[in-house]
């Protein structure tokens, strides 16, 4: 097997991953990075997020104001501590970006424009047009060329963590192109590998978004924390899942149910009126909208498209042909080309999809999680910024502002920390190429991986929906159970070594299966109602006095995973209703005045 | 809906695989298709439920990604947004991106391509460095507007597929690293085009081009790396013009 020896290794290089190369780059000039992938950097999936990232710059906007829409959008399962660091540095990093070339949509006089977005009190959402993902992951992977110490390993698969003495030090690596294994042992490791949308059936995600990290760590007896909240994004298209921005409510279109009706004036969000304000309506957070959707479609208000799906109206027609082409551009692109809908004269037809994993590998505020030596940032990880129901635009700020903590961190770790090592970590390398190769070649009883994949995503949609009742979440832990078992007899059709994207799919499908037993479990323990976990079987309110905790999934080899519960960090907001909409806003002015009277 | 008509469509696609076969050769495969239906769609079907082992690459499934390029019926496209009705009734034949190497059924060599990115000094070597702490360059709609429409490239190489001077000599600098190059060139912000302006004047660079277009009818994001090119070889001509007169200043 190929070894190579590094200071710092990074296993993912989308916004996360990239942005904490180059700090680890710029923060240890002397210290070598290798930045590992399973695509090329441009490819991974940063590149689909459209709307933009959040970071205060107006003159009427306020950090605290950030603070309070992040924790009370979090339904209060925040660490505050960290919201508090996290609101005080996107900024920065946006203007870091700007500064490495991201084309950010300006206003005439040359400064960066911000539009508004879902539950944000005033716009603070910077944007590249509706491709801001695209353009932060580009930029950033074109700045990190410029840095020497950072080698890259593109087309890379992880197979393994190398964990030795109770510390991460290095990974085990599958060559796509050649299917050869090799190790990279080092001294400092971060997670940067995304999320896990995937393993639901109509989800926004890429193919590759498999929530690999989260199960290496996991494997490796770290805690998947909050996993039960899985964010739906309320305005996808039917049927594939891809995603129409929140930035086209953001500028001002409407979400419409069959009668042409602003339902969401029904579900606490109104009053309607001709242009949202932040917060009310079409403006309101993810997770109320997307259960709006669920109502509407129990009323028999919904539409139905040609493909057989529920959907309501993303009406953008009013905005007009100018604003819309020239503010987003992809949605046009989308609806005209995939859906045959020109947006300048007809509703694009929308409904809610699986978008984010809320909850990923515990870290602290530093992004260092409870196994020395190892870090993670972005999707993969539960830093805590996101609670019960994360906000657009705080997913590409949170990637900047704690891919760099990571990579700085990273590097301070790698400073002080032994050498790898070398002999004992090549054994256990040895051991997992023997795993994989096992899973290759074994005769298996001729199930296809795939059968069970579509198993898992249906299970998981029907259990942990957008609402939730506990005996279909039991069926579903039980359905994720017997796939894990029938996981084990899997059949892989390709035997050889080049480009098997056969074996990788099943390699994956094994991070997803843990993935979503984390997930399965996790939802079924929360007997309550918070963000995006919602029930119906009567826990259907919040309740601080039990469940204002963190879940933590821990896991057990060959049997279902743990759960415990973690407290959760609060140093100025204490608990308060969540409300959008005009309740909102009066809540909002009483605790004003009380923390002012 | 289960009453919708449920059509067939005959693919072949271009199979090889290193380890067994001696060449690439086609192998038709029938998929039932919707008429919402993509090329990767009826791909994914074929993996997951006829054949494992055919290999391709694809990600976000919205045409941003890049993965995706393959031929299609002999022009170059991105799989998952190119529909089955529009090639009906078939039968559609699918390769690999044109010249390139392949390494496996769809999946061709994408490390050159990306060297050549990786060549052009592809970020901001600042007119004036300024620390963050300084807040942005300031940038007006209009100058962002001579940059812009080159920093949409998605790096799918379908431009490298359609250029036939790539074809004839895989050391051309290409379409899609010149748009690139005309990105940074173009940007206000930047004041790099000297040392971008030394590579192209090799004979690998901007002159190799013959001017075909074929690049921009190829781009699926209207990048229009044609354009690039040719703004290249202004710039290229004008600064050579340029440091002819210098050289004459300094005799």
């Amino acid at each position: 097997m190929d070894h190579f020896d590094t200071d710092i290794l990074i296993l993912g290089a989308g916004g996360a991953g990239l942005r904490a190369a180059i700090a680890a780059a710029e923060a240890a000039p002397d210290q070598r990075v290798a930045l590992v992938s399973k695509v090329y950097p441009m490819r991974s999936h940063t590149v689909a997020a459209e709307g933009g990232s959040a970071g205060v710059v107006q003159a009427h906007d306020t950090l605290d104001d950030h603070f309070n829409d992040t924790v009370s959008g979090g339904d209060w399962l925040c660490e505050q501590d960290v919201v508090e660091y996290f609101v005080s540095h996107c900024t920065r990093e946006m203007i870091q970006l700007e500064h490495w070339g991201c084309p950010w949509s300006r206003k005439p006089d040359g400064h960066v424009n911000v539009r508004a977005f879902g539950g944000m009190k005033i716009e603070r959402t910077w944007f590249a047009a509706d491709r801001s993902g695209f353009h932060i992951l580009h930029t950033l992977f074109q700045t990190s060329t410029k840095y020497k110490s950072i080698e890259r390993f593109d087309e890379y698969f992880c197979v393994d963590l190398l964990v030795e003495n109770g510390r991460a030090q290095g990974a085990v690596l599958l060559c796509l192109a050649t299917g050869e294994f090799c190790a990279i042992t080092a001294r400092a490791v971060v997670l940067a590998t995304g999320g896990a949308g995937r393993v639901f059936r109509q989800n926004t995600n890429g193919g590759i978004v498999t929530g690999d990290g989260m199960a290496l760590a996991f494997r490796h007896g770290v805690p998947l924390r909050d996993m039960e909240f899985v964010q739906y994004h309320p305005t996808c298209m039917p049927g594939s899942g891809v995603l129409f921005t929140e930035g086209c409510r953001g500028e001002g279109a409407f979400l419409l149910n069959k009668d042409g009706y602003r339902y969401l004036q029904d579900y606490g969000l109104g009053p309607a009126e001709p242009q949202p304000r932040n917060k009310y309506m079409e403006l309101g957070p993810r997770d109320r909208l997307s259960q709006a959707f669920w109502q509407e479609e129990r009323k028999g208000r919904t539409v139905t498209t040609p493909q057989g799906e529920a959907a309501v109206l993303l009406d953008l027609r009013h905005l007009g042909r100018k604003r819309i082409e020239e503010r987003l551009p992809l949605i046009c692109e989308l609806a005209r080309h995939f859906m045959g809908i020109d947006p300048v004269d007809t509703p694009i037809p929308v409904r809610p999809a699986v978008h984010y994993t809320m909850g990923g590998i515990l870290v602290g505020i530093d992004t260092a999680s409870p196994l020395p030596g190892l870090y993670a940032a972005g999707e993969c990880s539960s830093i805590g910024i996101h609670g019960a129901n994360r906000l657009g635009s705080n997913s590409l700020a949170e990637l900047s502002v704690f891919g760099r903590v990571a990579g700085e961190q990273a590097a301070a770790f790698a400073k002080g920390a032994a050498a790898a090592e070398i002999p004992a970590l090549l054994d256990r390398a040895r051991a997992a190429e023997a795993r994989a190769l096992g899973l290759l070649n074994g005769k298996g009883g001729g199930e296809r991986h795939s059968v069970l994949r579509k198993e898992m995503a249906d299970s998981l949609e029907k259990g942990c929906g957008i609402y939730r009742l506990g005996d279909e979440m039991q069926q579903a832990c039980d359905r994720l159970a017997d796939l894990r078992h029938r996981y084990d007899g899997i059949t892989i059709d390709d035997k050889s070594r080049a480009w098997n994207t056969d074996w990788i799919s099943a390699l994956e499908l094994g991070y997803q299966l843990d993935v979503a037993q984390a997930m399965a479990h996790s939802a079924i323990a929360r007997k309550e109602s918070r963000g995006a976990h919602q029930r119906l079987d009567g826990y259907t309110q919040r309740d601080d006095a039990n469940y204002l905790r963190h879940s933590l999934a821990h896991y057990r080899k060959g049997a279902s995973p743990e759960i415990s519960y973690s407290p959760v960090t609060i140093t100025r907001s204490p608990p308060g209703q969540r409300a959008y909409g005009a309740l909102g806003e009066q809540l909002e002015h009483a605790r004003k005045e009380a923390t002012h009277g | 809906m289960a009453d919708r008509d449920r059509l067939t469509i005959e693919l072949w696609i271009l199979r090889y695989r290193p380890a067994q076969d001696e060449e690439p050769h086609f192998v038709s495969y029938t998929v039932t298709y919707t008429e919402e239906m993509s090329v990767l769609e009826a791909l994914q079907s074929i993996k997951d439920e006829q054949d494992g082992s055919l290999s391709f690459r694809w990600s976000c499934r919205m045409a941003i990604c890049g993965s995706c390029g393959m031929m299609i019926d002999g022009t170059p496209k991105l799989a998952c947004s190119t529909f089955l009705r529009d090639l009906a009734p078939g039968p559609v034949k699918i390769a690999p991106l044109e010249n390139f190497p392949i390494e496996r059924d769809l999946v061709v060599t994408v490390a050159d391509f990306v060297k050549k990115i990786e060549s052009i000094y592809p970020f901001i070597m600042p007119k004036e460095t300024k620390p963050v702490e300084a807040g942005e360059y300031l940038q007006t709609p209009a100058q962002m507007a001579a940059y812009e429409p080159f920093s949409d490239c998605i790096n799918c190489m379908l431009c490298y597929a359609a250029c036939p001077q790539f074809g004839a000599n895989p050391d051309f600098i290409g379409p899609g690293a010149m748009a690139l190059l005309q990105r940074y060139n173009g940007d206000s912000r930047d004041a790099g085009s000297r040392e971008r302006l030394d590579l192209i004047h090799g004979e690998d660079g901007v002159w190799s081009c013959t001017a075909v277009g074929l690049c921009s009818e190829a781009c699926p994001k209207l990048v229009d790396p044609a354009n690039a090119v040719n703004q290249n070889k202004t710039n290229s001509a004008f600064d050579f013009f340029l440091r002819g007169l210098r050289k004459e200043n300094h005799s």
